[in-house]
This record gives C-alpha cells, sequence and structure tokens, in this order.
C-alpha cells in the first residue's frame, strides 16, 4: 500500500534511533545509555495532584490555548527564571509536549520553497518537521572545536536567501553543549541582517551546571523574533505528561493555536494541572535532580577520559558525547560493536546529524551504579579495540 | 557557615558514605586533599557524628519491638531540661531523644527484643526517675518510612524505552 503514502511521507527516513531500538530490543541484559528522559519518577507532589484531578472529575477539555491558571503561571515563571515577558493571554500556548509545538511553529511560519537553518547534530525531529511543512533543510554544522556552540562563520557557509527559520536547541540534545550572552549576540546579529525567525527549543534550560541558562528570546529586539519552546518532560521528570509550550508574539501564537485547535484541541487536562502543582511546588525536587545529574555527569567525563577518549564537557542537558574516532570505528560501528560484545547500548552520533561522526551519545539519566557498570565495559571494549589496532 | 560545595559534599557523604574521596573528587570537582581535611574536620567538630549502614531490622526476622514514649519532666533550675536529658540518653535502650514543645517534654525512642522489655524499662528504670513526672508509651506496628527511605513501599519499577530520542 506505499503508494498510497503522500510522497515526501514515502521519503522520510526512519529515525537513526528507530534502527538502533530494533536491535537492542532483541537482546537480553543490554545496560542501555541510550535513553533520552529522566530516570526519575515525577516529583510525589505533581503526581498526587495529577490523582487528585482525576478523583475531582477533572476529565474535559480546556480551552485550546490551555488551562488560563497554567499560563499565568508559566508567565511569571518565564519572567522570574529566564527573564521572558509574555502576556498569559496571547503569547502562550500549552501543547502536548514540546514535540507539538515544534511542530506547530514550523507549520505555522514555513511554505514550500522556504529554507530552515539546522544546528547538527542535535535533536532529531526539527529537519522531519521542517519537510511535512514542505521546507528543505540546510544543517549547520556545531564543531568539537568550538565546544559545539553554533558559529556565525558556519551559519554564513550555508546561509541562503530563502531561509526564513533558524532552530537553536540549547543546551543541545545529543552534545550538552550551552551557548552563553557572548555566543548568542553575533547570533541575534545574524538573524536580524537576514531577517529571520528563531525556534528557540530551550527544553532543557533548567539542566545547566555552569551558571544560569540565557534564552535567546531575552537579547535585546530577539522577543518577537524567537518562538520559545519548552516543557515540562526534562526539567520535572514528567516526559510521559505530554505538557510542553510556546511562547512568542501574539500573532505567531494565534496561527499556531489555530492549527492546534483543528488538529490537537488541547493538551490533557490532568496533565495541565499537575504542570500548574510542579511551577508551584516542585523547584526543590527539579534542583535535587539537577544536582543528582551534575554528579553523574562528572562521572562520566571523568570516566571516558580515562579510557583516553577526548571527551567534551558538557554543561547542560544529560548527554555526554565522547569523540570515539581514535577507534577508527564509524559511530554506527562502534554502537553497534560495543553492543555485541559488551551490551553496552549507546547512540551513535550520526541519529543527530552528519555531524555526529565520529561521536557516540551517552545519556547519564541512569543510575550510579549502572552508569558505572557500563563505563567498565566500555573501558574493556575500547581498551581492546586500541589494543588490536 | 557551610558553602555549596560543602553543602554538596556533606549530602553526597549523607547518601553514601562509603564512598571513597577519591571518588568524591571525581564526582563534585573537588580536590581529594581538600575532601579529607574537610571530612577530618567535620569529624573533629562533631558535624559527622557516625558511619552506619540502615538496616531494616524487620525483614530480618529478628525480633524486635519500639516504642515512642512521651515524657513529662521537672525542669531543673539553672538546667532546663538538658541535665535529665543527659542522664536518660546513657540508657542503651533509649535510642533517640528528643525535646517536645506542646503537651509534654521528651520523646524517647526505646527498643528491645520483646514488649515486655520495653515496658520493664519504663517501669524500672524511666518512670520512677525522680524527675520524671509521667510518662505514655505508644508501640510501634510497622515501620513504613524511616530517615527518608521507604521501607514498605513496592519498588517503583520504570520502564522506560531502552532507546529514546
Amino acid at each position: 500500500m506505499n503508494k498510497y503514502l503522500a510522497s515526501h511521507v514515502a521519503t522520510l527516513p526512519p529515525s537513526g534511533i528507530r534502527k538502533f531500538f530494533d536491535l537492542v530490543a532483541t537482546m537480553k541484559d543490554v545496560i542501555s545509555l541510550g535513553v533520552g528522559e529522566p530516570d526519575f519518577v515525577t516529583p510525589w507532589t505533581v503526581r498526587e495532584s495529577g490523582i487528585f484531578s482525576l478523583e475531582q472529575g477533572q476529565t474535559m477539555y480546556t480551552s485550546n490555548a490551555g488551562l488560563f491558571e497554567l499560563r499565568e503561571e508559566l508567565s511569571h515563571h518565564l519572567y522570574t527564571t529566564l527573564g521572558l515577558s509574555y502576556d498569559p493571554h496571547q503569547e502562550i500556548l500549552i501543547t502536548t509536549g514540546a514535540s507539538e509545538a515544534v511542530d506547530l511553529v514550523m507549520r505555522a511560519v514555513l511554505e514550500p520553497g522556504d529554507v530552515v537553518l539546522v544546528p547538527d547534530p542535535s535533536y532529531v525531529s526539527y529537519a522531519p518537521c521542517a519537510i511535512l511543512a514542505g521546507a528543505s533543510v540546510h544543517f549547520v554544522p556545531t564543531l568539537a572545536k568550538d565546544d559545539f556552540r553554533l558559529r556565525v562563520e558556519e551559519l554564513d557557509k550555508v546561509y541562503t536567501p530563502k531561509a526564513k527559520l533558524l532552530v537553536l536547541s540549547f543546551p543541545n540534545n545529543p552534545t550538552g553543549a550551552i551557548m552563553n550572552r557572548e555566543d548568542l549576540l553575533p547570533i541575534a546579529e545574524f538573524v536580524v541582517k537576514h531577517d529571520l525567525l528563531v525556534l528557540a527549543d530551550d527544553i532543557y534550560s533548567d539542566l545547566t551546571y555552569d551558571g544560569t541558562h540565557v534564552s535567546f528570546a531575552s537579547l535585546p529586539g530577539m522577543h518577537d523574533r524567537t518562538l520559545f519552546v519548552s516543557g515540562f518532560s526534562k526539567s520535572y521528570a514528567m516526559t510521559g505528561w505530554r505538557i510542553g509550550y510556546v511562547a512568542g508574539n501574539a500573532d505567531l501564537i494565534g496561527g499556531m493555536t489555530r492549527i492546534h485547535q483543528y488538529t490537537m484541541l488541547c493538551a490533557p487536562i490532568m496533565g495541565q494541572i499537575a504542570a500548574i502543582e510542579a511551577l508551584r511546588s516542585a523547584t526543590d525536587a527539579r534542583n535535587d535532580m539537577v544536582t543528582e545529574y551534575d554528579r553523574r555527569r562528572r562521572l562520566m567525563v571523568h570516566g571516558f577520559r580515562q579510557m583516553g577518549l577526548d571527551c567534551f564537557e558538557p554543561l547542560g542537558a544529560f548527554y555526554v558525547f565522547p569523540d570515539i574516532s581514535k577507534t577508527k570505528l564509524s559511530s554506527e560501528e562502534f554502537a553497534e560493536q560495543l553492543l555485541k560484545a559488551e551490551k553496552v547500548a549507546v547512540v551513535p552520533g550520526t541519529a543527530f546529524g552528519p555531524s555526529g561522526e565520529g561521536h557516540i551519545r551517552c545519556s547519564y539519566a541512569y543510575s550510579t551504579e549502572q552508569l558505572l557498570e557500563a563505563l567498565k565495559r566500555i573501558t574493556h571494549f575500547v581498551e581492546q579495540r586500541l589494543a588490536n589496532l | 557557615m557551610l558553602t555549596d560545595e560543602d553543602r554538596r559534599l556533606l549530602k553526597l557523604i549523607a547518601q553514601d558514605c562509603r564512598l571513597k574521596p577519591e571518588e568524591l573528587s571525581i564526582q563534585t570537582g573537588l580536590s581529594p586533599d581538600y575532601i579529607k581535611k574537610r571530612i577530618g574536620e567535620w569529624e573533629k567538630e562533631k558535624v559527622i557524628v557516625g558511619y552506619q549502614p540502615m538496616i531494616n531490622w524487620s525483614r530480618t526476622g529478628e525480633e524486635k519491638v519500639a516504642a515512642l514514649i512521651e515524657v513529662r519532666v521537672l525542669p531543673q533550675r539553672g538546667y532546663g531540661f538538658d541535665k535529665i536529658a543527659k542522664r536518660l540518653q546513657k540508657y542503651p535502650e533509649i535510642t533517640s531523644l528528643f525535646l517536645m514543645s506542646g503537651g509534654y517534654d521528651l520523646t524517647l525512642l526505646v527498643e528491645g527484643k520483646t514488649m515486655q522489655d520495653v515496658a520493664l524499662f519504663v517501669a524500672e528504670k524511666l518512670a520512677p526517675h525522680e524527675h520524671v513526672q509521667s510518662t505514655a508509651t505508644h508501640f510501634l506496628l510497622r515501620r513504613y518510612k524511616q530517615d527518608g527511605v521507604e521501607l514498605m513501599g513496592e519498588e517503583e519499577t520504570i520502564q522506560r524505552l531502552v532507546v529514546s530520542p
């Protein structure tokens, strides 16, 4: 029945992760460092508020934009934590996870022929969403020598007058790179010069380990050009609740709300109620999780460096992205052989874009015991590989 | 005053006191020498007062009972409650001892092999004490949570996908 698929869907490649997932699923006793979600359970007070909402019979639709109480809390939260100012009446839309928000941004602003500039490597959804919206993608390499930060020199190399939207995804999945104010200012100049919009995927903004996150939207003149996308999944360990949001200029949010109203209608109400509770009472729980990630992050970086591999020190998210090129294996070969020989699952860097070659992504959203065991096995694999070269 | 680094270090030790200074160093970014020095100071200052595993005795099959005892005492001039508390804390049967606000003064956690042991302790040692006015003994029936650890909860088995973006 493939002939019935629309051509742009038929040619959409499956996620590089999917292929690897299928391989891992056939094996037993695998230690996986392949997961892109927290290992913590949602803090109890947040879970409890979700349970209570069900007991109260809160099982209806909400307004398309989401519960006003949640938008109001978010508006306050974004102002106090990141200095961002959004009107809860018109400038915030609650979505079914940040993933929906990414899709909505693309569909609301892109037309056939438009080009989206996407940092490479980065999260797997940007390019497919752009393609589904009829646009095409130019990848902008972020390099290890630049600490995987996005540089204007690289943007200049791939820029085309057809470019309409730039994706910024920092802290970055898979590299763990962050961009500070000094790094973002030249990007803002580039954006103004070429009259671009920016999709700032700030989903990992709470998970930083060296100072506070600077949001692109907070830079002078960037409020209206930026569509600020985030959610509750990573900060509050709420992946399964599917609550995200997008904030930005009222006209653009209005356009997205229309698409959302006809396709999703609204995000699940119990998730929205739980999200309100997360903002009100889970700050300490969130900070405790960040402290724990930080500890594991140091453990992982140390572990990979002990193996003699170059390992960039990630300052955000919960991934390390070591350079495995010394082993003379490609990312995919490394990941496959490691899985078969030592039963440790990591994700090849190339699953996140061509510039991921030579790297693997290891999540540290696991217990210390699991991480130590995985490091032991990877060390064994790398030592053997290097000895036989 | 504790610095942020000290606080992080203490929390880690409180979580798992088996971590060696080298391991603590990797996980905090502090030098092993600094960690050794700081732990030494804390031990001297009685900030760190012991390194004990937490044992859930109810799972060992060992017979053990515990009781929370509310005690009203006469405070002593010049000493308040401290003098009597210092004397009571010497009894090995008393595993915890707190001064309370409200309707009574001290709370004791007393442990013994049998209810008879605890009752005898109260009747023979505690109640006759010259400054003790009254006692009320409440036996513990089951421990659900202690020192932040859920003892009875079913393991939360997290079922995550093995690989996800």
